[in-house]
């Protein structure tokens, strides 16, 4: 297999020294089937030891290696060489503060998860012992899409609400609460539906649909969200006439 | 916390949309077809002129007009703030305050007939 020049361009960080992102070159010697991810690696080993990101598993489960590919949000390893030109521009995620070099500060939207109350939600808390909530496979079919988020926060680099203003809660922390609203086992959409259906929850949503565009995992949180818009007008209503609205 | 009134505002809002996204096309369609010189059975102008003309037709003739501005006043609030007019107060009384007087001459005309 080849090698192949690219020209990475890659944005220089360091809050310690820098007073403004920079950008440096590197010529990297690629494999035909190396990722961005790759290139960034062998810079790392061979050409400048100061250049930071985030990685772990090289495999689209951990999220952490999410970067501004060319302008656009990705996973940079899954963003292959051989799909790019000869010349390469690598970002931070857009939206977030640096932290520095590649990384961003994931702070605000780690917050954010913790509003949707990612669990199940019992009216009977403790459950009691031995006993077992059972769910069909048509109940499952029902979420599942929502469980495969892998927090890689593309989708907040992509929405341009999000680029606006911080307060909105955002793509991924939406479809995760959505996930257990939709979970046969859980009676706590009405809680979650309290917050996230407030001022800066699903209705600053304008629905430009960039985040679904952008998950590397097909999540569809913009699907998530106008179908929250329906649950939260819903429970609208039902707060209006005095009836609740949890789950029997 | 509570729900938002912005539940109110967008459940109309989506009303409106998912209703214009039927009946306007379907109004195409019978513009060309009678403009063809194709009515269909039971859609000529005297039938749809009394169907206008009792109270039922007149309070569904309403609620239509009244959801398609609503969707579209909301629709241009939210695409002006997408493009960068950050002034939502303003934009937002304007638009309705257009949605709302389209409104009342709906119901003006149609009291009319
Ligand atoms: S919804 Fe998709 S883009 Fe957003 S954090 Fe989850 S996996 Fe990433």
């Amino acid at each position: 297999m080849g090698t192949r020049q690219i020209e990475l361009e890659v944005m220089r960080y360091n809050p310690e020294k820098d007073e403004a992102p920079w950008f440096q070159q590197y010529s990297v010697p690629c494999e035909e089937d190396w990722a961005i991810l790759d290139a960034l690696i062998y810079v790392k080993d061979n050409l400048d030891s100061t250049l930071s990101y985030r990685w772990s598993c090289h495999m689209m489960v951990c999220g952490s290696c999410g970067m501004t590919v060319n302008g656009e949000p990705h996973l940079t390893c899954k963003t292959f060489i051989r799909d790019l030109p000869d010349k390469v521009r690598v970002e931070p995620l857009e939206n977030f503060p640096i932290e520095r070099d590649l990384v961003v500060v994931l702070d605000d939207v780690m917050q954010k998860l913790q509003l949707a109350k990612p669990y199940i939600i019992r009216k009977d808390d403790p459950p009691p012992e031995d006993e077992e909530y059972p769910q069909s496979r048509a109940a499952l079919k029902k979420f599942k899409q929502y469980t495969m988020c892998i927090n890689c926060m593309l989708c907040y680099s992509a929405c341009p609400q999000y680029g606006l203003s911080n307060d909105f809660i955002g793509p991924a922390a939406l479809s995760l609460a959505h996930r257990y609203n939709l979970d046969s086992r859980d009676q706590g959409k009405a809680q979650r539906l309290d917050i996230l259906a407030d001022h800066d929850g699903v209705w600053e949503c304008s629905f430009v649909g960039a985040c679904s565009e952008a998950c590397p995992k097909n999540v569809d949180p913009a699907a998530a969200i106008q179908q929250m818009k329906v649950d939260g007008t819903m429970e609208w209503w039902k707060q209006k006439f005095g009836l609740t609205g949890d789950k029997p | 916390m509570t729900i938002a009134r912005k539940a109110l505002v967008w459940g109309l809002f989506a009303a409106g949309g998912t209703l214009t996204s039927f009946v306007f096309p379907s109004l195409i369609a019978l513009f060309l077809l009678i403009a063809s010189g194709n009515t269909p059975v039971g859609l000529e102008y005297g039938q749809i002129h009394a169907f206008a003309a009792s109270w039922m037709g007149k309070a569904s003739l309403f609620g239509v007009i009244f959801l398609a501005l609503w969707h579209a006043a909301h629709r241009l609030r939210v695409a002006a703030h997408d493009l960068g007019l950050r002034v939502d107060g303003l934009v937002a009384s304007v638009l309705y305050l257009v949605a709302a007087l389209g409104s009342a001459l709906a119901v003006y005309y149609l009291v009319l007939i």
